[in-house]
């Protein structure tokens, strides 16, 4: 899946929600805006030629150098990166979307960025999206029950966070 | 022990019986590790299920961050500690994807016989530990025999019986060790006819039809919806294998092997006339099901690794010679995911060029699904979570990472 004529047959459908692609990669990968994220999956979902029903995985990628040197010689600025991986059962065909989001919502150090859930497309999308919350430090809106999944409830900061760093105890426990 | 009313919490309504929150786990023998269950309870049904994991979290991802692809290795062994070959084999796949590389012929056939018994010992403990999650202690004896030979051969290929690390990126750590093929085939030729037992200590045993048949059923679009793969999602009749289906770079290792998915299709298995009949009771999607596929995937497994062994001994070349410990990455991101004993074992690794991965993922299959086990024990009986539990055949160092 996820080449231009497909690209374009999105982009001809949701306009700007579509942000943009990448066929270079290994994956190939689409990119949609926070904002379109759910009308483009219910999309996906429904749409009996592509029906991609089974969501693999959500997975959040931060993009920061804690390094001041390679920060400046770096193509990108700090963001966070959404990605899911779609699958078809009947078409057995696969699909990356992404989403960019700020690493902060309005740059606001601790406040955490925003995405809509897609939980009420994929009810798989319930656990993963608690776990990236949890991990990784998004907020995903509208969810059942946005609460950490592997670490303890009482857990503070995310650990996948490139500037994460671990507390200094926990209960009593040394943490480093 | 299933209701015959239709809904069995009228019952429990005549009775007014006051509502019970009751902990299952983290200490509970037919949790398989550490999980923890919050059942809300009336009297013996079951009306909510809410699993508590993260026990065992130990940072598996992060750990990625700062390793190499190769020295990641041992740490896939301990995601599925029951499956640790196919966990390596997973990664390693992954990473291969990224450096679009290609194993040797003779490696791909190796990496078959390993991971085709891997998934024999995985299913193994699967098939005796739910034997003890229902009450009976011998199949687990059992069961627990003939993995002990897998281990013995196990640990001849690589000295380490549970966390193999054998499987690496570029090929294997070394090739099979002379005479090694004829004790796996002396081996298989030993277990086929076992396979006979266990399905007179279990699948047609009436007392553990009557524990798993017809209870907690799960649908083909339930089963997708949440995700759930391997036998689970097979139990539900769902036609879907990775050997199969999944992505050229994992195919190709099957590729020309003669193998059906084993899935109920119009009724019937495939080759279901050398087992077992399908029990009247046992609906399609039940915990008899997924038992049942396990079981046949056994049976499969033999089958393919004797395939296997018949093209290795043929083909020429190497084996495949690992990577180097530092080889640098290209930059870029890929996605696989690879058939393991218990579903669909998905790595995600992105790259920035350097030798080290910036983010490293792993999908885990029993993640998610145990995700399925709120919906499918609402309305169930206390004495059947654990059957149920048990049918997913979960591992919680899979599901923690």
């Amino acid at each position: 899946m996820s080449g231009q004529a497909f690209t374009d047959q999105l982009k001809q459908k949701f306009g700007d929600k579509i942000a943009g692609a990448n066929f270079e990669n290994v994956d190939p990968w689409i990119e949609v805006t926070p904002e379109g994220i759910v009308d483009v999956c219910q999309y996906l979902r429904d749409e009996p030629t592509l029906a991609f029903d089974y969501l693999n995985s959500i997975t959040v990628v931060d993009y920061l150098h804690t390094d001041e040197k390679k920060a400046a010689k770096s193509e990108w600025q700090p963001h966070l990166e959404v990605v899911y991986h779609l699958f078809s059962m009947q078409h057995k065909h696969s699909l990356v979307l992404k989403v960019m989001l700020p690493r902060w919502l309005n740059d606001a150090t601790g406040k955490l960025p925003q995405v809509s859930t897609v939980s009420g497309i994929w009810n798989t999308a319930d656990w993963h999206e608690r776990e990236a919350y949890d991990l990784s430090g998004v907020d995903f809106t509208g969810h059942p029950y946005l609460r950490r999944i592997l670490c303890p409830e009482d857990w503070v900061g995310h650990p996948l966070r490139k500037d994460y760093e671990m507390p200094l105890e926990y209960h009593g426990i040394r943490g480093r | 022990m299933s209701a015959t009313i239709d809904d069995p919490r009228v019952i429990e309504f005549d009775v007014r019986t006051d509502e019970m929150l009751v902990n299952m786990g983290p200490q509970h023998p037919s949790t398989h590790g550490v999980l923890r269950l919050v059942l809300r309870t009336d009297g013996e049904i079951v009306s909510e299920v809410t699993p508590h994991i993260g026990y065992l979290h130990r940072c598996a991802e992060k750990i990625g961050e700062n390793l190499t692809p190769r020295q990641f290795i041992p740490y896939t062994d301990r995601m599925d500690y029951l499956a640790a070959m196919n966990m390596n084999l997973g990664w390693s796949l992954t990473v291969e994807k990224l450096l679009k590389y290609e194993p040797p012929e003779k490696g791909r056939h190796l990496r078959v016989i390993i991971a085709e018994m891997g998934r024999i010992a995985s299913h193994l403990v699967g098939m005796g530990a739910y034997g003890l999650d229902l009450g009976t202690f011998s199949p687990f004896l059992y069961a627990f025999r003939e993995r002990e030979r897998i281990l013995d051969l196990f640990e001849e290929v690589c000295g380490a019986r549970l966390t193999y690390s054998y499987l690496t990126v570029g090929g294997a750590t070394a090739d099979l060790p002379l005479g090694w093929l004829q004790k796996c085939s002396a081996f298989l030729d030993q277990f086929e006819p076992v396979i006979a037992e266990y399905h007179t200590l279990l699948t047609t045993n009436s007392i553990f039809i009557k524990r798993t048949a017809n209870i907690g059923i799960l649908s083909p679009q339930m089963a997708i919806d949440y995700g759930t793969s391997g036998p689970v999602l097979r139990g539900s009749g769902v036609d879907h294998d990775l050997r199969r289906d999944g992505e050229e770079i994992y195919t190709a290792m099957y590729d020309g092997y003669a193998f059906e998915v084993i899935v109920e299709k119009d009724g019937h298995y495939p080759k279901d006339h050398k087992y077992p009949r399908v029990p009247s009771e046992a609906v399609l999607g039940d915990c008899w099901h997924r038992f049942y596929v396990r079981m046949l995937e056994v049976m499969q497994a033999i089958d393919l690794v004797r395939q296997a062994i018949e093209r290795y001994s043929t083909a020429t070349g190497s084996y495949g010679e690992p990577l180097k410990l530092t080889q640098k990455l290209p930059a870029g991101e890929a996605y696989l995911e690879t058939e393991s004993p218990r579903g669909q074992m998905g790595f995600y690794i992105v790259s920035d060029g350097s030798a080290i991965p910036w983010r490293v993922r792993a999908r885990s299959s029993s993640f998610c699904n145990l995700s399925v086990t709120g919906p499918l024990c609402a309305g169930c009986l206390i004495a059947d979570v654990p059957a149920i539990v048990g049918s997913l055949d979960i591992v919680m160092g899979e599901i923690d990472r």
